[in-house]
């Protein structure tokens, strides 16, 4: 009986720490630390003063609602934006329903998309804008809790995804006249689009490609070896110069527009990289596995699929996600061509003499529309590694 | 009753099915296609040549340029596109070289300063290398190049920094050393001052091998030769080098040293973003040493610097060298973005080159070679030095 009140009059340290004791812990625990955080706090003192004077009062931040649409879709014409809006409703049902089933990190996905929608639905756009915002709201919610607890329907969502993706192309480009040109595609939808195709197209070539580079058969792992190492050696743009003025020399009476020129270019230019990485992860696989893998009779390919690059990918996750980034930056390229992408738009209304000497808050615009989304892949990637335990075994 | 056994497989196996016959049947297959598709791609070309009117053959690049340079060693529009193109080269190496030099600088100092125990110092790293490294590359060119550089004063209006740095809209002015006559002497001091170095590192060297302690081998020969340099410095009748300080004539500035609008922007804008990821490189190379090793360290009695300098950074080095050498690959096939701002590198001069004579695929070939040799220089001195760094077998 002495023995419990005794236990029961111990508690836990306290986890939290009154501010000042943090401030000392953190900020002044020895005496070039107390110099160093006085003298970084009067820099940041000045540095804040001109950035947020320069931000309320001189900037002129009304280029960004005067050109929105212009950043979101480019020249896409108005009476087909339905067709973008269909696009993010697939999107906003797919993920909905991953949220529903899969739960944990989807689900904070489909909550934080559910309020990006919600936010803009209660921004001052035009009535129509408005209502598309508020249906993608409902579209999410309704497919989060149709999706509720339907484990069942996994595969099923994984092949949504995977046709999904053809869906959209066929949805924005529509068919024929009628349709949209995909020289009218622009702003952050190009954007998207050349990032994603790069994604879902490299990763595969990647993956073989690095299968073809570890491959017994020298004249396959020669080829391989020297087309990597050609890409990986030269500079993206003049890849994307080439896709654009030797494929008309080198394949006359094709007709490529310049839209898939660039995706190709930064396609095959990314699957170099992503060789390099899925080879990492390969190499880290011990031959034990490959000979387990044949002693219970598994052939070439089945080894690869079931057993290699299973465990050889989820160790280079970081390393996969990092390209993906580096791809979605460098999409950015194509506004050096001339597409109009989210950065070619930028350019364009700096150009604008309406907009005249606005390029700090042009480009500050574009720059945290990246930032959000490249550091959102690398969040994510972060949460997967640590669902997936990587680097625990 | 049946027999069960396995039928024993009688004579030869049968030729689709023997796998050495099978690995050479696939290669050929393989390389089949491969070359069938370069012929295509060849016959291709030759039709669409034809078609422009153009023969593949580099006598182009003897003919007059025609077209300035606005950047680079001495060059005049009358001279040829090979001087032209060597040109731009010679531009890609400056800024790739300078660039690496100050993003190793930058990367160096957040990377340790994202180590700090001082959470502010750390935090403003963190937010550095977060901030630089998920922005596009070229959108930062264009930053620098539009918002900042573009918007400096006019030259009536230079700042003026330490009396002899000049910044202005038409680029950044910096005093540039010119030697004199006294530079042969000075130099005569410098060979004495590094043979006694040697002497005093071998003599240390030894030294420290009788006791068998760790040591700063270079204690004794570093302060040595630059005193000697010192030294020879003051004792040079008219010192080995005078500053040519820029100054303001009519409209511009002369003298001194001048980095063009569009070069200080894609140095900044290089050794910044590049800088961003060079800083989480040296951070994992730093913290992949384990703590016991510190600890192991502390307890043999080292002291912090014998510490970092024997114990963490000979485990270190050979984890941060292979992802750095990328990234200075990464730097120097970055500065072709410089096309975007019209600094004359190797792409833009090429570009050029190519709307002028129309000879698109000599011309890429050579971009590309370029490339390729300035990356395989790189691995191969990079690969070395991992090499050397790992000659004590871990």
């Amino acid at each position: 009986m002495e023995e419990r009140e005794f236990t029961q009059e111990m508690k836990p340290p306290a986890h939290t720490k009154s501010p000042a004791r943090w401030l000392k812990d953190n900020l002044f625990n020895t005496w070039y630390n107390v110099l160093l955080s006085c003298l970084v706090l009067v820099v940041l003192f000045f540095v804040f003063k001109v950035l947020l004077t320069w931000a309320f009062t001189e900037a002129k931040w009304g280029v960004i609602p005067a050109n929105l649409q212009l950043f979101g879709v480019g020249s896409y014409p108005r009476e087909q934006i339905w067709r973008v809006w269909s696009v993010i409703y697939i999107f906003c049902v797919l993920v909905g329903l991953s949220a529903g089933i899969w739960g944990a990190l989807t689900l904070r996905f489909a909550l934080v998309l559910g309020g990006i929608w919600f936010i803009g639905a209660l921004s001052p756009f035009e009535l129509s804008t408005r209502g598309w915002f508020l249906g993608a709201v409902a579209t999410t919610v309704v497919s989060l809790l149709l999706g509720r607890g339907r484990t069942n329907l996994r595969p099923w969502i994984l092949g949504g995804w995977l046709l999904s993706f053809p869906l959209i192309m066929i949805v924005l480009r529509g068919f024929g006249e009628n349709g949209v040109l995909t020289s009218n595609w622009g702003g952050l939808l190009l954007t998207l689009i050349l990032a994603v195709v790069g994604i879902v197209v490299s990763f595969p070539l990647g993956v073989f490609l690095a299968l073809c580079r570890q491959s017994d058969l020298p004249a396959i792992r020669w080829i391989s070896t020297a087309y990597i190492e050609a890409v990986r050696g030269v500079p993206l743009i003049t890849i994307l110069f080439m896709g654009n003025i030797l494929v008309p020399i080198f394949m006359p009476g094709l007709d490529i527009n310049q839209v898939l020129r660039m995706m190709l270019g930064i396609t095959f230019f990314s699957a170099a990289y992503m060789a390099e990485n899925v080879r990492g992860g390969l190499q880290g696989i011990p031959r034990g596995q490959h000979e387990a893998a044949q002693a219970v009779g598994l052939n070439y390919v089945q080894t690869m699929l079931f057993i290699v690059l299973p465990q050889a990918l989820r160790s280079v996750i970081p390393a996969i996600v990092g390209q993906f980034i580096a791809l979605f930056k460098d999409t950015s390229l194509v506004a050096i061509i001339g597409l109009i992408d989210l950065l070619g738009v930028a350019r364009s209304v700096i150009a604008n003499p309406d907009w005249f000497g606005l390029q700090a808050e042009v480009y500050l615009f574009a720059a945290i529309i990246y930032f959000i989304f490249s550091y959102s892949m690398s969040y994510g990637s972060q949460e997967i590694e640590t669902a997936l335990g990587v680097g625990e075994h | 009753m049946e027999n069960n056994s396995p039928k024993v497989v009688s004579g030869k196996i049968p030729f689709w099915r023997d796998i050495r016959v099978l690995r050479i049947l696939f290669q050929v297959i393989f390389l089949l296609g491969v070359i069938l598709l370069l012929v295509i791609l060849y016959t291709n070309m030759l039709k669409g040549l034809r078609g422009l009117g153009l023969t593949l053959n580099l006598d182009f690049l003897q003919d007059e340029a025609g077209f300035d340079i606005s950047e680079g060693i001495p060059y005049e529009p009358s001279d040829v596109y090979l001087k032209a193109f060597w040109v731009g080269i010679l531009n890609t190496l400056k800024v790739s070289v300078i660039g690496i030099v100050c993003a190793t600088l930058l990367g160096l100092f957040f990377g340790i300063a994202r180590l700090s125990s001082n959470w502010l110092i750390r935090t403003i790293a963190t937010a550095y290398v977060e901030c630089f490294r998920n922005i596009p590359l070229l959108l930062q060119i264009l930053f620098w190049y539009t918002a900042v550089v573009g918007q400096l004063p006019r030259v009536r209006e230079s700042i003026a920094l330490f009396g002899g740095v000049f910044i202005n809209n038409r680029g950044i002015y910096l005093p540039s050393p010119e030697p004199t006559s006294g530079l042969g002497i000075w130099l005569g001091f410098l060979g004495v001052g590094l043979l006694l170095a040697v002497v005093l590192y071998v003599v240390r060297w030894r030294k420290l091998q009788q006791l068998d302690r760790p040591g700063f081998r270079a204690k004794w020969a570093l302060p040595a030769f630059l005193i000697v340099a010192l030294c020879g410095w003051f004792l040079t009748p008219g010192r080995p080098f005078t500053l040519d300080l820029p100054v303001l004539q009519g409209f511009n500035f002369k003298g001194g040293m001048r980095f063009s609008p569009e070069f200080s922007a894609l140095l900044i804008a290089l050794s910044v973003y590049t800088g961003a990821f060079i800083a989480e490189i040296v951070r994992s190379g730093i913290q992949s040493v384990v703590k016991g090793q510190r600890e192991a360290a502390k307890a043999v009695g080292l002291n912090e610097s014998q510490t970092l300098r024997l114990i963490v950074l000979p485990q270190s080095i050979p984890i941060i060298v292979p992802p750095l050498t990328s990234q200075y690959l990464n730097l120097t096939k970055n500065s072709s973005l410089a096309v975007a701002i019209g600094f004359p590198d190797l792409v833009s001069v090429g570009n050029t080159m190519m709307t002028q004579t129309g000879q698109s695929i000599p011309v890429f070939a050579m971009i590309m070679t370029s490339y390729l040799v300035m990356s395989l220089t790189t691995s191969a001195a990079m690969n070395w030095y991992n090499r050397w760094i790992n000659r004590v077998g871990r």
